[in-house]
């Protein structure tokens, strides 16, 4: 990317000559690529519920795949924030309301329950990686009870708190002594 | 030379890159002997502020040795001068600049269209914080090219650390605006949100310009404890209902002067269910900014009082209770800081002894650790308040 970025650049300005290391872990990676199939699978789910429950033998049930898409697609723009952990999180639930709905599907009246079959076996292989996903990108911040530094000593006045307070109050002392002799002087006719 | 380089969001590393050149004959060129992180480099690492390219070199807060001049510096720097760089780039003869309001030059930011665009009018070409503010290369980076120079600097004296002059480049003057623009009195309540570290630059300025009592706001114990060393009454707003304890505070008045020094990225909290709603507008863009303590200043602060937002927004904020706002007299003063507007000053009282702005630092590491300290800082990991990167 910065390839391309370097070819805008303003002409003198510093340029990569050799790229450093990452922070992005494959995590983040893993994460991203969810994201992306949240949405993509959002979209289909929202705009063309129909082929959705006609190849899963489920019609009728268009509503639910509509909400289901919009449910997606909230996850997948979770999962591509700076909040990825909630939206993968979220994408896990997902999968077990994606699992129960395929399930109740899944009667032997259906003839397309080799569909739901399938389903099920791809939404449990995309489970376990929405799964590792969120347990790979937990948030690092130190927990709330975790012992943490204090610093009480720093109080950036090398004279003293009273000190600093004490020229503080009489400099507002001698700005308002000038304004009352400005103010009287004024006065004088 | 060695620079942190933005790649993307949450994507910061320490690339090699070519040197910088003059490009100008009001150029200088320095080599960074200090640089830290800022809290708002947090919002270009988050991607919150539009207008960053992969490429893009980070940092604002560079101080250094000058090491080239460019033919039209006019012999106010020469090589080997020590100089602080104020964070914004300055001509120091438009009007703006004439009349003290630096930050809003009307020359330095070379991609002023994007800016006109976007704010209406241009603001001051900015060190390594985005192509709104010029795309200028930032200082997180072993030399740095300055733009008009000859504008752009504060000469400093030998014999003071770099650690103590270093913040005159962005958080203290910030921080000291803060608290200026709220045109203190004796008998004044000013309440500051956030301790991180422009809140701690705040607290002590508010207690030099005289403030009666001073309450700092956050939930990090080691920011609380901080802002308690420095003088102020602190409320902790996980255990505590701010707004509850403001007015006892200030026997039901609530405070006269109020300081926003959190910005666009709020705490996001369940007990604060506007702060999960704004949360999840902006993460479907449909809002840029988390503007929970200006709703919360606007709210407590007594009638006829000073609103001073040091805190950065990038653009839109949604309900604000504009009422509350008109209806009880409130005055509101924003604005990134005009650096050199108060350097002169805050040397003096540095160099006097007054006050010693390396209170704050609390990690010093080689540059080439700045990506992960990124982190570190964001999720404030081992007490981190404040980061300094040494190249």
């Amino acid at each position: 990317m910065f390839h391309f970025s370097n070819i805008v650049r303003t002409k003198g300005d510093p340029k990569i000559v050799e790229g450093g290391p990452s922070l992005k872990q494959p995590a983040d990676q893993l994460a991203r690529a969810l994201g992306w199939f949240s949405i993509g699978l959002g979209v289909v789910e929202l705009f063309a519920p129909r082929r959705v429950t006609h190849t899963l033998g489920m019609e009728g049930h268009e509503t639910l795949v509509r909400t289901f898409g919009v449910r997606e697609i909230v996850a997948g723009i979770m999962s591509l924030s700076v909040d990825k952990n909630a939206g993968l999180w979220a994408r896990v639930g997902g999968d077990g309301l994606d699992a129960a709905a395929l399930l109740s599907g899944l009667t032997a009246d259906n003839p397309k329950k080799g569909n739901i079959a399938l389903a099920l076996l791809m939404v449990g292989g995309i489970a376990v990686l929405d799964y590792r996903a969120a347990q790979d990108t937990k948030p690092q911040r130190p927990p709330r009870d975790a012992r943490r530094k204090l610093y009480p000593n720093r109080s950036g006045f090398p004279k003293g708190i009273e000190s600093a307070r004490t020229a503080a109050r009489q400099i507002a002392a001698h700005a308002k002594t000038n304004e009352v002799k400005q103010g009287d002087e004024r006065r004088v006719p | 030379m060695k620079a942190l380089v933005w790649h993307g969001k949450e994507d910061i590393r320490c690339d090699t890159v070519t040197d910088p050149e003059i490009q100008d004959p009001r150029d200088a060129i320095i080599k960074v002997t200090s640089c830290a992180i800022c809290g708002s480099d947090l919002h270009l690492f988050h991607n919150f502020i539009p207008g960053m390219l992969p490429g893009d070199i980070m940092g604002h807060e560079t101080m250094g040795e000058v090491v080239e001049v460019g033919s039209g510096v006019d012999g106010k720097l020469k090589k080997g001068d020590r100089i602080v760089v104020p964070f914004t780039i300055i001509c120091g003869e438009c009007d703006q600049c004439k009349r003290g309001n630096f930050s809003v030059c009307e020359t330095t930011n070379r991609k002023r269209h994007l800016a006109d665009k976007v704010f209406g009018h241009t603001t001051a070409g900015l060190f390594g914080y985005t192509h709104l503010t010029g795309g200028y290369p930032g200082g997180q980076a072993e030399y740095l090219r300055v733009p008009f120079a000859d504008a752009t600097h504060i000469k400093v004296p030998p014999g003071i650390p770099d650690e103590q002059l270093l913040f005159l480049s962005d958080i203290f003057p910030t921080g000291w605006q803060a608290a200026a623009q709220c045109d203190i009195e004796p008998t004044d309540t000013v309440a500051i949100w956030g301790c991180g570290p422009v809140g701690q630059m705040a607290i002590r300025s508010a207690i030099l310009l005289g403030a009666n009592q001073v309450i700092a706001i956050d939930c990090l114990p080691e920011r609380l404890s901080m802002a308690e060393a420095g003088g102020a009454t602190t409320i902790n707003f996980e255990t505590e209902s701010v707004v509850e304890r403001l007015q006892e505070l200030t026997d039901g008045r609530g405070p006269e002067k109020c300081i926003d020094c959190v910005g666009m990225e709020a705490h996001v909290m369940p007990s604060l269910p506007d702060t999960l709603l704004d949360r999840a507008k902006q993460m479907v863009m449909a809002e840029s900014d988390r503007p929970h303590v200006l709703r919360e200043m606007i709210y407590v602060c007594r009638p006829g009082g000073i609103i001073s937002v040091a805190g950065v927004y990038s653009g839109l904020s949604d309900m604000l209770p504009m009422g509350a706002f008109m209806n009880k007299g409130l005055t509101m003063r924003t604005g990134q800081t005009h650096v050199n507007r108060w350097t002169d000053d805050l040397l003096r009282r540095i160099e006097e002894g007054e006050i010693d702005p390396s209170f704050v630092i609390t990690h010093t590491v080689p540059l080439a650790q700045g990506p992960e300290m990124y982190q570190v800082f964001r999720d404030k990991r081992d007490s981190c308040v404040k980061v300094v990167l040494k190249p």
